[in-house]
């Protein structure tokens, strides 16, 4: 049975583990943007942190993403069995290229121009919000697609720890030993994250600034 | 103390590590009067310029703008009535021309028809003319044109006080030397009071009422173009010689 026979005649199945891994990619995204840019903005302002922050967020990114989802499992509150856990897991990867992109693409933005707007009167509050992350904006979003590409792919492991998604035929397909199978998750899952290249990647050039 | 309207007091200015770039400095500009603080690179010239408008605040000493400390005024109120102007003009490259001259009294809550009018009557002013110029962005501008728009940013709000940093200081020579001249103009007619940084002995003598003569963040002198012309103060002659140079070999 070819792979294209199989996703066909489970079409309602693929659907919905498609849905639920894009729902956990949605959540772990939304939750990272929410913390990374602020912390991101944060460490601009506070050179001290900035390497405590971008240290620990490294820290999680080398950390093998199947022993990450294994090690959440026993703690409290944020672990256990399920698509919570895989949520937190995904964030914990996403949070370094959001954080240092944002980080980067604001530090990036020209000196003449910050001290422009700071000379004329500029609010920290206004030099930020009509300033500094207008003009990262580009960056922040790169940062942001590689992080949302990379998430795609790593929440196929969730399916490790019974959080469903596209992984769930991937690791069905292994322990049967059927390429087919593993194929049946791997082509929706590469298939969504070139989606999610491509339109991000969409977004980010209409956002750059021409110079 | 209200016979000037920028005064400095023995101001001095320290990095962490001890260095002064500013020693110790004294002055006052009256109204409408443009002083050009002229020097040598790193003389000092631009950190005085950022205590005036508390960009920087001095270690010594005191900064008075209109009759009252620097580090008395809130800072957005203070630099709102001080329009600023750099060297790398700094326009905001995500703005177009319109929106960056508007940025001030946009930021102080005018109307926006009013913005619109203010705009266009600055970049008439400058020479642009708006119909050609509002909608353009600042990378398609060429350096003279991007200069004229950082002027009309800087005047935009009507400040009482003018702070240039070599605003021409990037320009060929042509393009600066037609911007010399409308400087020239435009002060006669606005009167502003302005305080002009710039290395260029010529642009010094053409441009200021005085020329204050800093060097190593001290104040060597204070002259009228007249006066500094014969002045007998070696750091002021060495400027003059500069430029004598090039004047004796094209009399020759």
């Amino acid at each position: 049975m070819n792979v294209f026979d199989f996703l066909f005649r489970n079409r309602a199945e693929v659907l919905a583990l498609t849905l639920e891994h894009l729902a956990l990619v949605a959540a772990a995204m939304l939750i990272a943007v929410a913390l990374g840019i602020p912390l991101g903005i944060l460490v601009t302002r506070q050179q001290a942190l900035r390497r405590w922050v971008l240290g620990i967020a490294n820290i999680f990114q080398t950390v093998p993403s199947l022993a990450l989802f294994g090690f959440l499992i026993p703690v409290p509150l944020l672990g256990g069995i399920g698509g919570r856990t895989a949520i937190v897991a995904l964030v914990l990867y996403a949070l370094l290229p959001i954080i240092r992109n944002t980080y980067v693409g604001i530090s990036g933005v020209d000196p003449a121009v910050v001290e422009a707007a700071r000379g004329m009167g500029m609010t920290d509050r206004q030099l930020l919000w009509q300033v500094e992350i207008p003009l990262a904006l580009g960056v922040i979003l790169a940062g942001i697609r590689v992080a949302t590409v990379t998430s795609v792919g790593v929440a196929t492991i969730a399916a490790a720890i019974g959080a469903g998604g596209l992984g769930t035929y991937i690791f069905r397909g292994l322990s049967m030993v059927n390429n087919q199978i593993i194929l049946a998750g791997a082509i929706p899952a590469a298939l969504l994250a070139l989606l999610a290249d491509f339109s991000l990647g969409w977004a980010e050039r209409r956002l750059r600034v021409p110079r | 103390m209200d016979n000037g309207v920028i005064q400095c007091h023995r101001v001095s200015y320290r990095l962490g590590d001890g260095r002064a770039l500013v020693s110790d400095l004294s002055f006052t500009v009256g109204r409408g009067e443009t002083l050009v603080l002229l020097g040598r690179s790193g003389s000092g010239k631009t950190t005085t310029l950022k205590l005036i408008n508390r960009l920087l605040e001095p270690t010594a000493g005191e900064v008075w703008v209109e009759g009252r400390a620097t580090t008395a005024w809130d800072p957005i109120r203070l630099r709102r009535r001080i329009g600023y102007v750099i060297q790398e003009v700094g326009l905001m490259p995500h703005l177009t021309v319109e929106e960056n001259v508007g940025l001030v009294p946009r930021l102080e809550g005018w109307e926006p028809e009013r913005v619109r009018t203010r705009v266009r009557e600055l970049l008439n002013l400058m020479g642009l003319d708006p119909s050609e110029f509002a909608r353009r962005w600042p990378h398609q501008l060429s350096g003279g044109q991007r200069q004229r728009v950082g002027v009309a940013r800087a005047l935009a709000a009507d400040p009482p006080v003018l702070l240039l940093d070599e605003p021409f200081g990037a320009l060929d020579p042509v393009t600066r030397a037609e911007l010399q001249r409308e400087f020239r103009r435009l002060q006669e007619q606005l009167q502003k009071t302005v305080v002009f940084v710039t290395h260029d002995v010529r642009e010094a003598l053409l441009l200021g009422t005085r020329i204050a003569l800093v060097a190593d963040g001290r104040l060597v002198a204070v002259h009228s173009p007249e006066e500094f012309l014969r002045a007998q103060e070696p750091e002021v002659a060495a400027f003059v010689s500069a430029l004598r140079g090039w004047q004796e070999k094209i009399t020759f």
